[in-house]
């Protein structure tokens, strides 16, 4: 289970707002993301993930304090095992789709596992420059799969893949996610992209 | 011809290239990080050289360096070092009037990656230093090997500031630019065009080399 409670200014267009989160999501939960643009649904996926500190919060995951502002604990990102997809697949452009999962993992049973699932065997010695947008999306995905991580979150992430594409990868991930007993958040724009992945939902919105 | 100024000039600029290239590259990317006033300064005051008149910042280095100056006595009590009219000298100056060469274009590659490059890195467990070296720095070897062959060629071409501090004592402090000036001064033009032709030459292909590194950006090297 994680919980979760916290408040993180953030200035827009009409001035100072607050993000303001107080929630819990159940083990092993695919909740969907959503809310107006510019609404601070990546700034909230940040801030889970270590990589964004708000002003007041306090987050625990599996009985596990990750942050705690009124005690200054504070856990760095490489320390709480999050998968994050981003919204611009943050692929490093010196890897090949190989290297990027040898990149987040050693277990190379795990790493051919993955390929698989994802359909890019083919492609395993190219660098992000040659893949298709979709190649490039998966990619984002697989690794931060490799990770086995206690929390997946995933920033519009199946934006780039078709439906077929999508429908099998789901169904894929869904195996993988159980396995790994990870917690799933989701962003979407698109109710349609989440449907049989997500089972609960949050609306973000600022105040 | 003579070669020991040939010589000088390229041990200095090899040497320049190499010493900013250890301080440069950890240099760039503090700067390159989220900016403050305080960085904004620095990065002015770094900046200097290339605006300066040469013979200004030679100037002050000769203030800055002579023994009679609380640096300059300094080094001289506690490590016998001169840097005035020595070679060491003329490295030291080379480095602080090279320095934006390297600094520059490297802060800006680095400034231009996706900041989630560095975050996936986090998030994957590495470390800020490992991030750097496996992430970072990889992405940007292009403006890298740039900012080092233009550091190079810069140095080779410095003139003003070695002539303010390091003079032209043979085989010590007198590079080929210096050997240039100073053959015409005594009406030896032919001297001076092999040195200039040297190099004209050594600098021709050091351009030719920075534009095949970057003939497929879309970017010149110089923007």
């Amino acid at each position: 289970m994680i919980e979760i409670a916290i408040r993180k200014k953030i200035k827009t267009y009409k001035g100072n707002r607050e993000l303001q989160v107080d929630t819990v999501f159940p083990d092993q939960s695919v909740t969907k993301i959503y809310g107006p643009s510019g609404a601070g649904k990546t700034t909230f996926l940040k801030i889970l993930a270590g990589l964004v500190v708000p002003e007041q919060g306090f987050i625990t995951a599996e009985g596990e304090v990750w942050l705690d502002t009124a005690n200054k604990i504070n856990k760095p990102p490489q320390q709480r095992r999050v998968g994050f997809v981003f919204q611009d697949y943050a692929l490093f452009p010196n890897m090949t789709v190989t290297e990027h999962l040898q990149f987040a993992t050693k277990d190379h049973q795990l790493i051919n596992r993955l390929l698989y699932i994802g359909r890019m065997e083919n492609f395993s010695s190219q660098r992000p420059a040659h893949l298709s947008g979709g190649q490039q999306q998966r990619l984002a995905i697989l690794r931060a799969l490799a990770l086995k991580p206690s929390l997946l979150l995933l920033d519009e992430a199946f934006s780039a893949l078709d439906d077929e594409l999508r429908e099998n990868l789901i169904t894929d991930l869904k195996i993988l996610l159980t396995e790994f007993e990870t917690t799933t958040l989701v962003v979407s724009h698109h109710a349609q992209e989440t449907i049989g992945f997500a089972d609960h939902s949050l609306k973000i919105d600022l105040e | 011809m003579e070669w020991t100024p040939i010589w000088l000039s390229l041990k200095l600029a090899a040497i320049t290239t190499l010493i900013l290239l250890v301080i440069g590259i950890p240099l760039a990317y503090w700067l390159s990080r989220r900016s403050s006033l305080f960085k904004v300064v620095i990065e002015a005051i770094l900046t200097m050289p290339l605006v300066l008149p040469p013979s200004v910042l030679g100037f002050y280095l000769l203030l800055c360096f002579s023994p009679h100056s609380i640096l300059g006595s300094w080094l001289l009590q506690h490590f016998n070092l001169s840097l005035v009219f020595s070679f060491e000298g003329l490295v030291v100056a080379s480095v602080i009037y090279s320095l934006p060469f390297m600094v520059s274009p490297v802060k800006s590659a680095l400034a231009h990656l996706s900041p989630s490059l560095a975050e996936a890195s986090y998030t994957m467990g590495k470390s800020k230093l490992e991030t750097f070296y496996r992430v970072l720095l990889p992405n940007v070897k292009t403006s890298l090997w740039t900012a080092a062959v233009l550091t190079f060629a810069h140095t080779m071409g410095e003139f003003g500031v070695v002539l303010m501090i390091g003079g032209k004592l043979e085989g010590v402090t007198k590079v080929a630019s210096i050997a240039i000036y100073d053959a015409v001064d005594n009406n030896q033009y032919d001297k001076a065009n092999q040195y200039a032709f040297v190099l004209f030459a050594i600098t021709f292909v050091i351009v030719v080399l920075v534009f095949i590194f970057n003939r497929n950006a879309s970017r010149g090297p110089l923007e």
